[in-house]
């Protein structure tokens, strides 16, 4: 019996192994075949110099990698469903230089490895040109990939140095250095405090980096940084001996430059230890209202650095076409996203790009154009690009009251 | 006082591995096997408890019941389903399939309950104790942890030495072949002992989730660890040694954490065990077994 069964099971199992094998070698010969086909198309189209009729069914085809599951998913969520929002609307609106956008999302579950892979995946599918990765670490990896096939990208929301250190990439939000940066400047400016007490995720490069400009600039500014507490990714649950330190030196502002989710669990247990700071966040902290069963009244008076308020006046079309679609309000990851993808329209136009261009020429006339393009999005007006790839745009900050982000 | 609010909170997060120590220790003791699924046990003890208080708005009591019933079915369909077939396999086996276990029921979870973190209500819903005008608090999860600690300690204990099922397990971790000659069911008597840890999983999870109130279908990997830890620290197979191990480990941490650097913590935690082993091989209350050769 037992037998029998173990010989079903590796039938099955070959049966599969044979199926994979064979569903994958067909997909090669359609990529082989698509890839004569644009030669063929590329030669026509040196020929006739009016190529536009010849393949008006060619389509740029934008790839998103993002974690779409796992602790990071409210951000890569966030990503993936605006700028499927936006494409739609580029679409709608007659496409890029008048070729319509395919558009694929890929999971990296915040993970390098998983990442890199993803972008193989979206290369087999024709990728010309890539949003992400969302979160800092992956797209650091994937930037690597990136730039040794010189294709463009833009990540959304990779605030991370390192992240745009290939020319090729470029992104939309602030690096983790002017997020400590205007951070601090901002603390100061408004008097909010000048003791201060920082936890801090010593295990991510996001948290250490914006840790590092804040240090540096609060010396600046004449804020005294009396606490300085670290976690890492995976001793994050109890908070208690952190806060407790930070409430002996006697910290007025709490500065939390780490994710929401672990946000959370440090106002839950700071309030249960009747400590009552003034918590300042960064755009990691965006999301904590997400959190099912939260108790919103934790984050009470919590403020946050973010470039994006889903209750701005100048945010309410995008909101209400997000909320339609999907059914919740976009945090600012999504606008960051949305604003990419017009960022990549803007950039497109400029330099002309056509889908049966090579992707290197695409990435090639892209750099020029994202340095020459002046956009008013969501998460900024007058926003321009450096050749670094670095956003030029005002720092903002908000609070929360009630449940909802106000802009300060 | 400061010395004071640092030891509390260990013991108050020592607790919490202690109890998950128990299971761990219970399953290796008897089945002499590492079974790493059990902190996703946990999770999903934790789950079934966060669906029916907060979704289904039952009382709390009914949580940790249904969460103790599923974990306990779950526990054994995973013994007869993933290690029952590979009793006579190498150890090594075994414990990648229970590696496999472990993410097959998180990623079983993440596709049920989707990614985005919840907060798990607290079952426990007493006050906390508060000393020294607030700068001292113990809360109510961490007295109902101890208390359900030792409670489950000295029901095992019992157990084990005054039933016969616990004679049989005792028998069953001494020699299998011989309890087989017996006449002792080695089967029934390794589902029973499954049976049992992942009850204590479901509890612990719960327990864990009404101090720590993150929940994610990733909650268990790491507490189930640092439990195994506290585990072979206080000497594998023992059950005092699992509460005294998790305690020990948890006040290490949070003291490494003020005194040395919040930074370290793990490390150090770590450190000290391998200490522990190089000096008492078997654990703190580990019994030696001499070999006949």
């Amino acid at each position: 019996m037992k037998k029998i069964l173990s010989l079903g099971l590796a039938a099955v199992l070959a049966a599969s192994l044979t199926a994979c094998g064979g569903s994958s070698s067909s997909e090669t010969t359609t990529a082989a075949a698509a890839e004569t086909e644009a030669a063929a198309e590329e030669t026509e189209a040196a020929e006739d110099a009016p190529a536009e009729a010849a393949d008006s069914d060619a389509a740029f085809k934008i790839g998103m990698i993002g974690p779409l599951t796992g602790g990071a998913a409210a951000y890569g969520l966030g990503v993936r469903n605006a700028a499927e929002l936006a494409i739609a609307e580029v679409n709608a609106a007659g496409g890029i230089n008048g070729y319509q956008v395919e558009y694929s999302a890929q999971d990296d579950e915040h993970d390098a490895e998983k990442c890199v892979n993803a972008y193989n995946t979206l290369k087999d599918w024709g990728m010309q040109m890539l949003i992400g990765a969302v979160t800092s670490k992956p797209c650091i990896a994937v930037s690597a990939e990136t730039a040794a096939d010189n294709m463009f990208q833009i990540t959304p929301s990779g605030s991370a140095v390192e992240c745009i250190a290939e020319d090729n990439v470029f992104r939309v939000c602030f690096s983790d250095p002017d997020q400590g940066k205007a951070s601090a400047q901002y603390i100061a400016d408004n008097n909010l405090a000048t003791k201060i007490g920082v936890i801090y995720d010593s295990s991510t490069e996001y948290s250490t980096g914006i840790l590092e400009s804040f240090q540096a600039e609060a010396e600046a500014q004449g804020l005294e940084i009396v606490a300085e507490e670290a976690f890492t990714a995976d001793n994050a649950t109890d908070f208690s001996v952190q806060i407790d330190n930070c409430r002996e030196a006697g910290a007025e502002l709490m500065f939390m430059p780490f994710y929401y989710t672990e946000a959370s669990t440090v106002l839950k247990q700071c309030a249960d230890k009747d400590y009552k700071p003034i918590f300042f966040g960064v755009d990691g902290m965006d999301g904590i209202l997400t959190v099912e069963n939260f108790d919103a009244s934790l984050a009470e008076g919590v403020m946050l650095l973010t470039p994006f308020s889903a209750d701005e006046d100048s945010s309410k079309d995008f909101v209400e076409a997000y909320q339609a679609a999907y059914g919740e309000v976009p945090n600012q990851f999504a606008a960051d996203a949305y604003d990419a993808v017009y960022a990549i329209k803007a950039a497109a136009e400029q330099a002309n790009v056509t889908p049966d261009m090579e992707i290197s020429d695409i990435c090639e006339a892209m750099k020029v154009a994202m340095t020459e393009i002046t956009i008013d999005g969501l998460t900024g007006t007058g926003m321009t690009w450096n050749a670094s790839g670095e956003p030029e745009k005002a720092p903002k900050a908000a609070m929360i009251v009630d449940g909802a982000y106000v802009m300060q | 006082m400061s010395f004071l609010s640092c030891l509390i909170s260990g013991i108050s997060l020592g607790s919490v591995y202690a109890i998950i120590a128990l299971g761990y220790t219970m399953v290796y003791g008897i089945a002499k096997m590492l079974n790493f699924a059990h902190g996703d046990i946990i999770m999903v003890g934790a789950f079934t408890a966060f669906t029916i208080v907060s979704s289904l708005g039952m009382p709390s009591m009914m949580g940790v019941l249904a969460a103790i019933i599923l974990c306990t079915a779950l526990g054994v369909t995973v013994e007869r389903i993933a290690y029952k077939p590979l009793r006579g396999a190498s150890s090594l086996a075994v414990l990648i399939t229970a590696i496999g276990v472990s993410y097959f029921l998180q990623n079983v979870v993440l596709l049920i309950f989707g990614p985005n973190p919840k907060k798990f209500q607290s079952v426990v819903t007493l006050p906390g104790l508060k000393l020294a005008g607030g700068e001292l608090s113990i809360s109510a999860v961490t007295i109902v942890t101890v208390i359900t600690c030792l409670l489950v300690m000295a029901v095992l204990t019992t157990f084990i030495n005054r039933t016969k099922m616990g004679q049989a397990m005792l028998a069953v971790s001494e020699d299998r072949g011989a309890a087989t000659l017996m006449g002792i069911n080695v089967n029934g008597t390794i589902a029973l002992t499954f049976a049992i840890g992942s009850a204590l999983a479901a509890v612990a999870g719960v327990l864990y989730c009404s101090a720590y109130d993150t929940l994610t279908p990733y909650i268990g990997s790491m507490p189930g660890i640092k439990a195994f830890v506290a585990a072979v620290f206080g000497g594998i197979g023992s059950i005092p040694g699992a509460f005294i191990g998790g305690i020990v480990m948890g006040i290490i941490e949070q003291m490494t954490k003020k005194y040395i650097s919040s930074q370290l913590a793990d490390a150090i935690v770590f450190a000290v065990l391998i200490i522990v082993l190089l000096v008492r091989p078997t654990g703190l209350l580990g019994r030696k077994i001499h070999e006949k050769v």
